[in-house]
C-alpha cells in the first residue's frame, strides 16, 4: 500500500494530471443522479437556449439541460466503453494466451482467423453490421467486442509468446503441468504490465469509436444521453461561433488524453532504466 | 605501483594511454553505485595489457573508458584518461569522435550483433576511413580486400560484398578485427572477442588478432575472463574484481607465482582435476537411446542414428561443437522433440516419444537443468514456490512438511534458509543455478539432464556448481546426462563420454578411452584446441596439422560419407567423403566411427 | 531471388485470400439476419406483395452461392448493382465520390508523411530533450482527440473566427486544382493532425528501440556522427515497422475520412457509406465496404512487401 503510494507520487506531472482526471470522471459517472441539476431526459425549455444561471450550458436541440446530459453522458458512455473493453480483453486475452501456450495448429487457426478480421477496417465492418442489423445495442456491443478482441488477441499472443519461449515455461511443461496452470501461474504474471497498458489504449480506442458511431448517428440511440450524439445534435451552433458543441467533444478528448498520459507513464516505467541518459 | 612497467618507460617512450584514479559509476535500482573504484593503468605503444576478472569486475567499462566513452547508465566521475597527450575527460564530444575509429578502435564481443545487418561487410569496413576523410571509398575498399587477403579469409576479393548474416561466426569476428584496423589505429580495445565462440573457432580468431596486433605493433587492451586465452596475448595482466585492482604483473609472473589468493583461485578454476570413476558392482542400464534420428519440422535429420547407453549412478557427457546436435538430443530425451526413428528406454520400459503421452511418474524421474539460469526461473515466483511446486505436484506435500523439505533442499544446495523468500532478481547467477538444481532434485529424479549448466557462469562459480553436482551424485546416486562443449568441464565430471559431430556419434566410451590415445581425429582436434595456461601454446597449436586442417570450418550436416572429412587431417581421399565410416568397437567397449583401424589411429596419435 | 519471389507470391496469395474471405463476410452478412432482411427493412407495415418484389430485387430468391457469384462477377466487371433507395446504378453513385475521397486522402498523405518522418527522426536524435518531451506531449494529446473535435476546432478558428477557409468543402469536378486544394485544406489538415502524431511516435519509437543495439554502439565507437548514425545505421533497420505504420495510416486516411467527410460535408465515399447505412441500403454498403476493405488490404500488402524486399536477410539468404 505504502509502496503503491510511493510509486504514484513519483509519477510525472502529466500522469498525475491524468489520474486526477480519470478519478473525477469516475466520480461523476457513479454519482450522476446526485450531481446533475435536472433529469437526463427532461424537456425543460426551448431549444438551444443560451448559457444562463438556470441552464449553465444552455439547452440542446430538444430543450433539455446540456449540463445534466453531459453528466449522464459520462455514465452512459463510460459504462458502455468499460463493458466492451473488459469483454474484449477476456475474449482476446484468454484466446491469445492459449494460442501462445499451445502453439501448433490451434495457434495457426486462431491467428489466421484473427488476420482476416484485422484486415477489415473496423469502422467499415461496424457500419456493415449496423446496416444489416439496424442500430441495436446488443449487436453494437457484440460487434465492437469481437473486433477489439482480435486486436487484444494479437498483443496478448505476442507478449505471451515472448514468455512462452522462456525456459521456465518449458520446465513447467516438462513437469507435466496443465495448460490452465501454465497460463495462470507462468505466463499471466509476466505479461500484466503490457496488458494493462494495452487496456488503457484499447479503452481510448473503444471510447473514441463509440463516440464516432454516435456522432454519425449510428451508436447510442436517443433519448439516452451520450457525448458523441450531443456533438452531432448541437453541431449547427458552431457556424454561429458558439463553442457549445466543443464541450462534449472536449469531454471526450480530455478523458482520452488523461488515459493516454497514464499509459505513457506505465509503458515508460515497464521499459525500465533503458534510456536514462 | 606499476613498478616493473615504469622501469623501462623512463627514456624514449611516453605512455600512449594513461589512466589515473579512474572512478566510474553505474545506475542500478539503488541509484548510482561505483563500478570502477580508482584504477590506474599505463600502456606504451605496441604493448598489450590484459584485463581479467569475472563478470561485474568492470573490465569492459574500463576498456570503453579508454575511448572516453561511457555506456548509457554509466558515468565517469573521477580521474584522468590521457591518450597521447589528450585528456579525454575534458575533450569535447567532437574531439573524441575524431579519435574513435581512427586512432583508437574497438572490437566487440559478438560480431554478429555488432555488424549492422542492413549493410554489406566491406561498406562497413570502409565507413570509418571515408567518414573521417582519410581515404576515398574505392581506396578504402581496396584496403579492406588487401587486409582480408592477408588474414587468409576465404575468397578475400568477394567476401566483403556479403551481408553479415552470410558469413560464419568465426569469420565475422575476424572481419571485425580487420575493420578495427581500417585506419591503422594506435590502440585497439578487444572486449571478450572470443567468448561466444567454440574452441576451434576461438583459435582462428586468436590467430588473426595475434597477426594484427603483434605484427603491426599496435597497442591493445584485451578484456577477457579466460586466463588461458589472455596468456597467449598479453605482456601484462591486470586482475580485477568488483571494480578494484587485485594484482598487476607481467603475464609470466602471474601464471607462475600469483601474489593474491583471488588470482590463485582463478588459476585453479581453470585447472583440471579429473574425476576418478569408481567401480559399481552390478551396473544397471537406466536410459538407453536406440538409433535415434530426429530433426525439426520438415528440415534435415539433425541427429542421425544416435545410440547411447547410460548406466545408473554415472555421468555420461555429450560433447561437440556448436550445431552438432547436443541440445537436440536433450530435447528428444525429454520428449519436447519426438524422434523420427528409433526409441528410448528408461528403466527397461519404453518411453513414449511425445511429452504429453508420458505418465506423470515418468516425467518425475527425468528432470532437466538448462544453460541460462536467468530465464529458467519465473521472475514472479519466490524460491519457496519454485522449489515447492514439484514437491506438491509430484509428491503431494503440503504445509509444514513441504516447508521442511524446501529447507532441506536449500541446505543440500548450500544456500541459507533465508533465501526461501527471495525473488530470482535477488539472486546471483550461481545462486540461480543452484535453485534450478534444487527444483530438479525436489522431484526426486533418477536422471538429470544438464544442458551446458556451467557455460553461462564465471569460472570460479562454475567450479563450485560442478563440485555440488558431484557431491549430490555421491550422496543420492542420481545419474547425469551432461551436455557441454567444454572439454575441461567434461573431464572434471564425466565417467563416460560421447563425442557428437554433425548429429552423429563420432566416438564414445569411458572417459579414459576417449581422452587418451588412440584418438578419433575429431576428438583430437577438440582436445588440441583447448587453450592451455602457458605462454606460447597458441603458436604451438597453430603449427599442428589438426589446427591447419580443422580450424576455420563450420559443422555441416551431410547425408553421405563422414561429415568430418573436410576438416580431417588423415581423411582417406575418395573413401571418406563417399561412404559412411563403419562403427568399430574395441575389446574395452570403446566405440568409434572411422575408416581407419584402431592401430592406424594409435600410430597417428603419436604423430 | 527465387526465395524472395516465393515469399512475395505467398503474401500476394494471402492478400487475395483475405479479400476473398472478406467478400464472403460482406455478402453473407445478410444471411445472418434473424428473420428476413426485406421484412426488417420495409418494417411491419409492408404487404406480402411489396416484400416479394423487394426480395426479388435483392436476389434473395436465388440460392446463396449463386447470389455470391453474381455479386462477385458484378464487382469484377464494375457492375455493382442498383441502390435500393433511389434505384440508381451503384457504380454511378460511387465513381466521382471515390476519386474525391482519394484526392482528399492523397492530399493529407503528402503533408503528413514527410512531416511525420522528419519530426520522428528529430525527436529520436534529440531524445529526452525539451523538444522531444514537448513533441511527445503534443502528439499524445492529438492522438487522443476525436477527429470531429479537431475538425470543429479548426472550423471555429479558421472558418468562422478568421474566415480564411470555407467550413464546408463542397467541391465538384469543374473547380480548378488550386480551388480544390483550397477548399480541401481544412479536412486535409484534420486528417494530417490525427495521423502525423501516430506516425511520428512510431518512427521515434522504432529508431530509439534500435539505439540500444550493439551495432549502434559500434557505430558510435567508430566515431560516426550522430545524424549519420540515425540515418545510416538505425533508419534502414527501422524501416519495416515505419513502413507498416505509414501503410496503416494511409489506410486510415482513406477509411477514417468517413467522419471528416461528414463534418465538412465533403462529397466522398464516406458520406455515401454513412448515408446508406442509416437508410439500410445494403447493396451500396456492400459495395463501399468492399472498396474500402480492398484499399486497406492492398496498402497493408504493400507495406508487407516493402519490408520484405528491404530486409537483406530475406533478400540474400545464406
Ligand atoms: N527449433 C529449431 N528449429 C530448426 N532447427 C533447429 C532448431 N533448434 C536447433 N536447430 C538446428 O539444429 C542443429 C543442432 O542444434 P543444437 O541446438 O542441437 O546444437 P548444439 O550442439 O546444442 O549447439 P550449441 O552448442 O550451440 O548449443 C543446428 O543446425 C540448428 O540450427
Ligand atoms: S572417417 Fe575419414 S574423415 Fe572421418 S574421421 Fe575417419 S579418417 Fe577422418
Ligand atoms: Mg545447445
Amino acid at each position: 500500500m505504502n509502496n503503491m503510494f510511493k510509486t504514484l507520487s513519483s509519477a510525472p506531472l502529466s500522469a498525475k494530471f491524468g489520474m486526477i482526471v480519470i478519478f473525477t470522471y469516475l466520480v461523476v459517472a457513479v454519482f450522476a443522479p446526485l450531481i446533475a441539476p435536472y433529469g437526463e431526459r427532461e424537456i425543460l425549455g426551448r431549444a438551444y437556449e443560451l448559457w444562463s444561471s438556470e441552464y449553465p450550458l444552455g439547452t440542446d436541440n430538444l430543450g433539455r439541460d446540456m449540463l445534466s446530459r453531459l453528466i449522464y453522458g459520462a455514465r452512459n458512455t463510460l459504462g458502455l466503453t468499460l463493458t466492451i473493453t473488459v469483454l474484449a480483453f477476456l475474449l482476446g486475452g484468454i484466446l491469445g494466451m492459449i494460442a501462445a501456450a499451445l502453439g501448433g495448429w490451434v495457434d495457426q487457426i486462431l491467428s489466421r482467423i484473427v488476420d482476416v478480421f484485422m484486415a477489415i477496417p473496423s469502422l467499415i465492418f461496424a457500419l456493415l453490421i449496423l446496416s444489416i442489423f439496424g442500430t441495436s445495442m446488443p449487436y453494437l456491443i457484440a460487434t465492437i467486442v469481437v473486433l477489439d478482441a482480435t486486436r487484444v488477441f494479437r498483443i496478448a499472443r505476442a507478449t505471451a509468446m515472448n514468455v512462452a519461449v522462456m525456459d521456465y515455461v518449458e520446465v513447467a511443461r516438462l513437469r507435466g503441468e496443465k495448460l490452465g496452470w501454465v497460463i495462470r501461474k507462468e505466463i499471466l504474471p509476466n505479461i500484466t504490465a503490457p496488458l494493462l497498458a494495452e487496456f488503457g489504449l484499447r479503452f481510448c480506442f473503444v471510447f473514441l469509436f463509440i463516440s464516432a458511431l454516435s456522432f454519425l448517428g449510428l451508436g447510442i440511440q436517443p433519448p439516452t444521453a451520450d457525448w458523441g450524439s450531443m456533438v452531432r445534435d448541437s453541431s449547427t451552433l458552431i457556424s454561429y461561433g458558439d463553442v457549445t458543441p466543443l464541450i462534449p467533444a472536449g469531454a471526450i478528448a480530455l478523458l482520452t488524453v488523461a488515459v493516454n498520459f497514464v499509459v505513457d507513464w506505465m509503458l515508460h516505467r515497464s521499459s525500465g532504466l533503458k534510456d536514462v541518459s | 605501483m606499476l613498478v616493473d612497467m615504469k622501469d623501462n618507460s623512463g627514456s624514449e617512450s611516453e605512455p600512449l594511454l594513461q589512466m589515473k584514479g579512474l572512478r566510474i559509476e553505474g545506475l542500478s535500482e539503488n541509484g548510482w553505485q561505483e563500478i570502477v573504484c580508482g584504477i590506474d593503468l599505463q600502456l606504451k605503444r605496441g604493448e598489450i595489457i590484459g584485463l581479467i576478472g569475472e563478470s561485474g569486475a568492470g573490465k569492459s567499462t574500463i576498456g570503453l573508458a579508454a575511448m572516453g566513452y561511457a555506456r548509457d547508465g554509466c558515468r565517469i566521475t573521477e580521474g584522468d584518461i590521457i591518450f597521447d597527450g589528450i585528456e579525454l575527460r575534458t575533450a569535447s564530444e567532437e574531439e573524441k569522435r575524431k579519435l574513435r575509429g581512427t586512432r583508437i578502435s574497438y572490437v566487440a564481443q559478438s560480431a554478429a550483433a555488432a555488424f549492422n545487418p542492413a549493410h554489406r561487410l566491406l561498406e562497413q569496413f570502409a565507413e570509418v576511413p571515408v567518414a573521417h576523410k582519410i581515404l576515398s571509398l574505392s581506396k578504402a575498399k581496396e584496403k579492406g580486400r588487401a587486409l582480408y587477403r592477408s588474414l587468409d579469409l576465404p575468397d578475400p576479393e568477394n567476401i566483403g560484398e556479403r551481408w553479415p548474416h552470410q558469413v560464419s561466426g568465426g569469420q565475422l569476428q575476424r572481419m571485425m578485427v580487420a575493420m578495427a584496423m581500417s585506419c591503422e589505429p594506435d590502440l585497439i580495445i578487444f572486449d571478450e572477442p572470443t567468448t561466444a565462440l567454440d574452441v576451434t573457432t576461438q583459435i582462428e580468431v586468436l590467430k588473426t588478432i595475434k597477426e594484427i596486433v603483434i605484427d603491426r605493433n599496435v597497442a591493445a587492451i584485451y578484456v577477457t575472463h579466460d586466463l588461458a586465452v589472455v596468456a597467449q596475448m598479453a605482456d601484462h595482466l591486470m586482475v580485477l574484481r568488483h571494480g578494484n585492482l587485485i594484482e598487476v604483473n607481467s603475464t609470466g609472473q602471474i601464471l607462475k607465482s600469483p601474489k593474491q589468493e583471488y588470482t590463485q583461485n582463478l588459476l585453479d578454476a581453470r585447472s583440471r582435476n579429473e574425476k576418478i570413476t569408481a567401480q559399481i558392482p552390478n551396473p544397471k542400464t537406466l536410459l538407453s537411446i536406440e538409433s535415434v534420428t530426429a530433426g525439426y519440422g520438415k528440415g534435415p535429420d539433425i541427429l542421425q542414428d544416435v545410440s547411447i547407453l547410460v548406466e545408473k549412478g554415472r555421468t555420461v557427457a555429450v560433447v561437440g561443437e556448436s550445431g552438432s546436435g547436443k541440445s537436440t538430443l536433450a530435447r528428444v530425451v525429454t520428449g519436447l522433440l519426438p524422434a523420427r526413428f528409433g526409441g528410448i528406454h528408461f528403466r527397461g520400459e519404453p518411453l513414449p516419444d511425445k511429452l504429453n503421452h508420458r505418465e506423470k511418474q515418468q516425467l518425475q524421474k527425468v528432470q532437466m537443468i538448462s544453460q541460462l539460469p536467468d530465464i529458467a526461473l519465473n521472475p514472479r515466483q519466490r524460491v519457496r514456490d519454485i522449489i515447492g511446486r514439484p514437491l506438491s505436484f509430484y509428491l503431494g506435500l503440503k504445509g509444514k512438511e513441504k516447508e521442511q523439505r524446501i529447507n532441506e533442499l536449500l541446505q543440500q544446495i548450500e544456500l541459507p534458509q533465508s533465501f526461501i523468500d527471495r525473488l530470482p532478481s535477488e539472486l546471483s547467477g550461481g545462486e540461480k543455478q543452484r535453485i534450478c538444481i534444487a527444483r530438479a532434485l525436489a522431484a526426486e529424479p533418477e536422471l538429470i539432464i544438464c544442458d551446458e549448466v556451467t557455460s553461462a557462469l564465471d569460472s570460479i562459480v562454475a567450479k563450485a556448481i560442478l563440485n555440488l553436482l558431484q557431491r549430490l551424485q555421491n550422496e543420492l546416486g542420481v545419474t547425469y546426462l551432461f551436455i557441454s562443449h567444454d572439454l575441461d568441464t567434461v573431464a572434471n565430471i564425466a565417467d563416460q563420454v560421447v563425442v557428437l559431430y554433425a548429429g552423429r556419434v563420432a566416438e564414445q566410451g569411458s572417459k579414459s578411452a576417449v581422452f587418451q590415445p588412440p584418438f578419433h581425429p575429431y576428438t583430437r582436434l577438440l582436445l588440441s584446441s583447448v587453450p592451455e595456461m602457458r605462454q606460447g601454446w597458441l603458436e604451438e597449436t597453430l603449427s599442428t596439422r589438426e589446427a591447419k586442417a580443422g580450424i576455420a570450418r563450420e559443422v555441416k550436416i551431410t547425408e553421405q560419407g563422414c561429415p568430418f572429412a573436410e576438416r580431417c587431417p588423415i581423411a582417406i581421399e575418395d573413401v571418406c567423403v563417399a561412404s559412411r565410416p563403419p562403427l568399430q568397437t574395441t575389446t574395452s567397449g570403446h566405440v568409434y566411427a572411422c575408416q581407419h583401424s584402431i592401430e592406424v589411429l594409435l600410430r597417428e596419435s603419436q604423430y | 531471388m527465387q526465395h524472395i519471389l516465393k515469399i512475395i507470391a505467398q503474401r500476394l496469395a494471402l492478400g487475395l485470400l483475405t479479400l476473398f474471405a472478406i467478400s464472403l463476410i460482406i455478402t453473407f452478412g445478410v444471411e445472418l439476419l434473424p428473420g428476413d432482411l426485406a421484412q426488417a427493412i420495409l418494417g411491419q407495415g409492408a404487404t406480402p406483395e411489396t416484400v416479394r418484389v423487394f426480395r426479388l430485387e435483392l436476389g434473395l430468391d436465388k440460392p446463396p452461392y449463386l447470389r455470391y457469384l453474381d455479386w462477385l462477377g458484378g464487382m469484377a466487371t464494375g457492375d455493382m448493382g442498383v441502390s435500393l433507395s433511389n434505384k440508381r446504378q451503384i457504380s454511378e453513385l460511387i465513381g466521382m465520390r471515390l476519386s474525391n475521397t482519394l484526392f482528399l486522402g492523397g492530399f493529407a498523405a503528402l503533408i503528413a508523411i514527410p512531416l511525420a518522418l522528419t519530426l520522428g527522426i528529430l525527436a529520436a536524435l534529440y531524445r529526452n530533450s525539451l523538444f522531444d518531451r514537448t513533441i511527445n506531449t503534443v502528439t499524445i494529446t492529438s492522438i487522443s482527440f476525436p477527429e470531429f473535435f479537431i475538425a470543429y476546432v479548426l472550423i471555429l478558428f479558421f472558418a468562422i473566427n478568421l474566415g480564411w477557409f470555407p467550413g464546408i468543402s463542397n467541391i465538384s469536378s469543374e473547380l480548378s486544382l488550386g480551388d480544390r486544394l483550397y477548399r480541401t485544406l481544412l479536412p486535409a489538415a484534420t486528417l494530417t493532425l490525427v495521423c502525423v502524431a501516430h506516425m511520428m511516435r512510431m518512427t521515434r519509437a522504432s529508431i530509439i528501440n534500435l539505439l540500444a543495439s550493439p551495432y549502434i554502439e559500434m557505430a558510435r565507437l567508430k566515431g560516426i556522427k550522430p545524424m549519420r548514425i540515425i540515418m545510416r545505421h538505425a533508419l534502414p533497420n527501422a524501416l519495416a515497422p515505419i513502413v507498416n505504420v505509414i501503410a496503416l495510416n494511409l489506410a486510415y486516411l482513406v477509411v477514417g475520412v468517413v467522419i471528416v467527410e461528414v463534418v465538412f460535408v465533403y462529397p466522398g465515399l464516406g458520406q455515401l457509406l454513412v448515408d446508406s447505412v442509416s437508410k439500410r441500403d445494403v447493396p451500396v454498403v456492400q459495395a463501399c465496404s468492399m472498396i474500402f476493405a480492398s484499399v486497406y488490404i492492398l496498402l497493408n500488402l504493400f507495406a508487407d512487401i516493402v519490408s520484405i524486399i528491404t530486409n537483406p536477410r530475406l533478400l540474400y539468404p545464406r
